[in-house]
């Protein structure tokens, strides 16, 4: 792995951690009474406070996976290294998008 | 099960003919009391199959050419007793994984002596025959991190025991990164920055997933895992500041 | 098993690995299902009544299993990769069943609040 992607997905790594406590704290505490849309969207419609929360967590899911995912490709595949360099990079955007649009969505 | 093919002392012996096609051909070999891998490979050799071929220079753990892959795993055979790898009189011994295989027992090392330049292995003096020696305290903590991963014999057993060797060839190794290590806190090393940078490359340090191959099968106990992480861990702070006198 | 994977930090590395895979592969998924929020609430209850049913209720509760063990494993690799031990310490053997315990209570926890 090259050195600065090293870093990024070290990086995002360590500001997941914590936010993805709080997801799973989150999802632990919302699904005892089933999830509905109306509780979902009472919860984050116009917080800031989620709206930051689930930014950065887009944005670190869209730096770490694809690194991750170039690693995999990388060690079990016999495919190019620009195939894979290609393919990640557009994961990488599709996330980021994806994630943007969501969050926009519920905010 | 088939009961294994042994006669009364005596041990059935599987090993690699061929080069990188070929086949496990069984031998019937003597057992004794006292006996390494190494005896049982030279007693084939010397009264069975003349042609068989397999490398060993010092016999005692020294020179690190013996290692062959011994019942699945990758071992110094001159320092390994029959008694301790034997599995109900049965010993498949095959040439090291993860490198090409020449014949039989031998395989190429060339592609594993490449990684230790990869990973920028060449010392580079700063001092010439004129300047007085430098002056390195034992006790210095640069002087321990490089010390402990000194002594490796180049046996290629942790290069043949790493599954990121297995699956991308271009991963320098565990052996190089450990010499990296131990350039990078060397003080004298002229090119610390360079091995430094090497050993950043991709398919550097970072493609490590801390499995511990390395170190499990390490005939000398080095700790070339815990090189590796000590390299990951200066990705941040960069090359680790000289000693203060 | 090859007697160079029979052990503990392998299989450590490759579950942390295919979590990871696998909630890469969800992902996508994940954030259309919360996109449809932008017509409404309405328009989201509808995916959000499929959570009632059965196998998708299961493969909810694998992605939250899957998701507790990649942070739990992760976790793990920060600490082994940018912490400081004695080096005589094999620390890749280390913190593997608190991960896995870990991970299990997550799982357990998830079944109990859904009944």
């Amino acid at each position: 792995m090259n050195r600065y992607l090293f870093i990024a997905q070290r990086l995002s790594a360590m500001i997941l951690a914590p936010l993805v406590i709080i997801h799973l704290g989150l999802i632990l505490y919302a699904v005892s009474d089933g999830l509905s849309g109306a509780e979902i969207l009472s919860r984050t419609h116009g917080s800031w406070a989620w709206a930051s929360f689930y930014f950065a967590f887009v944005l670190s899911v869209a730096v770490h996976a694809p690194i991750g995912i170039r690693n995999i490709l990388k060690e079990w595949t016999s495919m190019n290294q620009a195939i894979i360099n290609g393919f990640c990079l557009l994961f990488g955007l599709m996330l980021l998008l994806l994630g943007i649009r969501a969050v926009t969505s519920v905010v | 099960m088939t009961e294994p093919k042994t006669k009364d002392s005596h041990l059935s012996v599987n090993v690699w003919r061929g080069g990188n096609e070929g086949e496990l051909v069984n031998y019937q070999v003597p057992a004794r009391e006292n006996q390494t891998v190494l005896d049982v490979i030279t007693e084939i050799q010397r009264f069975q199959q003349p042609d068989l071929a397999y490398r060993f220079a010092c016999r005692v753990g020294v020179c690190g050419s013996c290692a062959m892959t011994v019942n699945g795993l990758p071992r110094w055979t001159c320092r390994t007793h029959i008694k301790k790898v034997v599995d109900n009189g049965q010993l498949t011994v095959e040439p090291l994984r993860n490198l090409p295989r020449i014949k039989d027992l031998v395989c190429d090392l060339e592609p594993f002596i490449d990684t230790w330049k990869k990973a920028g292995a060449p010392f580079s003096g700063s001092r010439t025959r004129y300047d007085p020696p430098a002056n390195i305290k034992p006790d210095s903590p640069l002087r321990q991190a490089a010390d402990a991963g000194l002594q490796c014999i180049n046996c290629a057993v942790c290069y043949s025991a790493c599954d990121v060797v297995h699956w991308n060839r271009d991963y320098v190794g565990p052996a190089a990164l450990n010499r990296a290590w131990t350039l990078v806190n060397d003080v004298r090393h002229a090119k610390r920055q360079e091995t430094f940078e090497k050993a950043f490359s991709e398919n550097g340090c970072q493609s490590c997933h801390s499995h511990g191959n390395c170190t499990r099968h390490c005939p000398i106990q080095l700790n070339p895992s815990e090189s590796i992480t000590g390299l990951k861990k200066m990705v941040f702070k960069g090359l680790p500041k000289e000693d203060k006198k | 098993m090859h007697p160079l994977r029979s052990h503990k930090s392998y299989l450590a590395s490759i579950g942390h690995r295919v979590s990871g895979v696998a909630l890469a592969v969800f992902l996508p998924f994940h954030f259309l299902l919360l996109s449809t929020a932008i017509n409404g609430a309405d328009a989201m209850d509808e995916y959000l009544t499929l959570a009632e049913m059965l196998p998708v209720k299961i493969a909810e509760w694998g992605l939250v299993t899957l998701l507790a063990a990649h942070l739990f494993f992760g976790i793990r690799v920060l600490l082994l990769e940018f912490t400081h031990w004695p080096r005589r310490i094999n620390r890749y053997a280390a913190w593997i069943v608190p991960c896995t315990i870990a991970t299990i209570l997550i799982a357990t926890l998830f079944i109990i609040r859904v009944y």
